[in-house]
């Protein structure tokens, strides 16, 4: 009995380090990237410093490099994918989990799950071949008679339909995101428990009341998850945007209309072509830029979470 | 209201006629009859699975939620049959409250936990709200609690706590019956006490039935008594008559411990 004692604390010893020395793994590995990501970069951030970031210009042959460009179309689609993705993935999981009866919630659940599992190349091509040439020639011309004459946004959707652009690939981005926003959404949704949505209900609550005060409050931590999950998959995206978003390193205006660059099309494009020297390290500075991007996005989202917990008080 | 003494008058708040209750193909109510009376404490025991909380979700027609689960006969509230179709469920639960087995506090403050249910139905001014707001609180016993911290959230409060917030947020809306599902089976005796207590003094004012498995708590909380067993209604008559002489050989096996 002694004996097997022992061994039993052996084991557990051995099973705790195995376990740290995993964990353990991701941080070196992390710090690592940074690391070496930073060493390659210095060129670059030596010849340009802090200007990288606010210079539009993008010359090769020069060996001129500002981020401006790609930074925006990163931030541009990721911004548009969210805003379209988040009340459509929000309907859709309601829908499912509050309003569908239950023969319609399995095919559709899977349904959403089969969109997820589509590789981002098919969504690069369709975007450039079928939803490009649709966009430009009858949904474009509608935006800017529409949204385009308001006063200031209006300057946003300016300029020739060329289907391609900042927008386009926003909106695939978007359907991009859905399943996955979707998908956490309805998981918790489904974990409130039904007692709670029946107290709402059993005082004469609406579904709409019931979701709305009730559900989504018991579930924001789950939700704003789910929504940074497609944040990051938007802002790291390549293939399909790559083939979208018109790959123009010109900055003329704001406009979403036009095309524009992101940082991982970028360097999709150009790794292959890049002379050794100021030009790799001006897009290897280009990756560190997105690194930092997406860890500014986990910190916001954190801090956000953060605030919401002392606001209405504490976990559940 | 009336006084209580054996003379009074009963008036009945709810009739039920020969109501069936069907999950899918599932038979779990036969032709059930009986009367909730206005003002007084209606008890409903019986073993697991012997229909009494599905007879409480028909009331205010919580079944609705779920597909394939239905209702056939008469429920009759003021005067009209509530399982009928075309009948607006928001208003009927507006008028019959509900608490259930575990609290179930909102996602919110104190007070929205209160406010809530009132907005729903009703336009207050502010004044109004804090007003509302504190009736219902001492109502449910829990003002002098927690008057300090209305702003902090109610899933911070102990589990009694919380069962009695649950409570006030039933009693806030003024609703005409209040259904109490097994509302102490999670709570310790000392707030299981209170909770007694509470249904006391709210029958003055509310029509309560309560679903319990503690047949003490029936014999000291209600005035009348249901018996039911697998689905049917066994014996239905005032407490006292029900637990000294049970008419029903199974009433009596069940309430001196035979079964159950």
């Amino acid at each position: 009995m002694n004996e097997s004692h022992k061994r039993g604390r052996i084991g557990d010893l051995l099973f705790f380090n195995v376990t740290r020395a995993f964990a353990a793994l991701t941080l070196i590995l992390l710090i690592g990237i940074i690391l070496s990501l930073t060493w390659s970069a210095l060129p670059s951030i030596k010849a340009f410093g802090f200007g990288f970031l606010t210079s539009s210009e993008w010359n090769p042959p020069a060996e001129r490099f500002g981020a401006l460009v790609p930074m925006y179309g990163t931030l541009a689609t990721s911004l548009i994918a969210l805003v379209i993705a988040l009340p459509i993935s929000f309907g859709i999981a309601l829908f499912l989990t509050e309003l569908a009866p239950a023969w319609l919630r399995r095919p559709l659940g899977i349904a959403i799950e089969l969109l997820a599992g589509i590789p981002s190349i098919v969504f690069g091509i369709w975007g450039l071949l079928v939803f490009a040439p649709i966009f430009g020639e009858h949904v474009q011309p509608w935006i800017a008679k529409t949204i385009g004459s308001l006063p200031v946004i209006g300057s946003l959707f300016s300029g020739p339909a060329l289907g391609i652009g900042i927008l386009a690939a926003g909106i695939i981005l978007a359907i991009m995101i859905i399943p996955f926003i979707t998908s956490v959404m309805r998981d918790v949704f489904e974990l409130v428990p039904p007692m709670l949505k029946e107290s709402c209900y059993g005082l004469g609550g609406t579904t709409w009341e019931v979701v709305w005060r009730v559900v989504l409050p018991y579930t924001r931590v789950g939700v704003i998850g789910g929504v940074m999950l497609g944040l990051g998959r938007a802002l790291g995206e390549t293939m399909a945007v790559t083939f979208v978003i018109g790959n123009a390193s010109l900055l003329a205006n704001f406009s979403l209309f036009m095309p524009g660059n992101s940082i991982t099309s970028a360097l999709a494009n150009e790794f292959a072509e890049a002379t050794p020297g100021l030009y790799t390290a001006a897009l290897i500075e280009l990756g560190l830029v997105l690194f930092v991007i997406t860890f500014i996005v986990l910190t916001l989202s954190k801090l956000l979470l953060l605030s919401l917990e002392k606001q209405s008080g504490g976990k559940h | 209201m009336p006084p209580k003494d054996a003379n009074q008058e009963l008036h009945s708040q709810i009739s039920i006629r020969n109501l069936n209750f069907y999950y899918g193909k599932a038979i779990a109510l036969k032709n059930i009859n009986l009367d909730i009376y206005k003002g007084n404490v209606t008890a409903f025991i019986g073993p697991s699975g012997c229909g009494k909380s599905t007879l409480l979700r028909t009331i205010n027609r919580m079944y609705d939620l779920y597909p394939g689960q239905r209702a056939e006969g008469e429920l009759i509230i003021d005067g009209k049959n509530i399982l009928e179709n075309g009948v607006d469920t928001i208003q009927l639960r507006a008028q019959v409250g509900m608490v259930f087995q575990k609290p179930t506090p909102f996602p919110m403050s104190i007070y929205d936990n209160i406010a809530f249910g009132v907005r729903m139905h009703e336009k207050l001014t502010s004044r109004e709200m804090n007003d509302r707001v504190e009736w219902a609180l001492s109502k449910a016993a829990l003002w002098d609690e927690v008057k300090d911290k209305l702003n902090q959230p109610g899933t911070g409060l102990s589990g009694g706590q919380q069962q009695r917030l649950c409570i006030a947020r039933g009693v806030a809306v003024k609703p005409k019956v209040l259904l109490l599902d097994e509302p102490t089976s999670a709570l310790d005796p000392i707030s299981t006490m209170r909770i007694e207590e509470l249904v006391h003094e709210l029958k003055r004012e509310f029509t309560i039935a309560i679903v319990t498995h503690n047949m003490q708590q029936a014999a000291r909380l209600s005035d009348f008594t249901a018996y039911m067993y697998l689905g049917e209604m066994i014996e239905f008559g005032k407490t006292d008559e029900i637990f000294i002489k049970p008419q029903d050989k199974r009433t009596e096996d069940y309430i001196t411990g035979r079964v159950g």
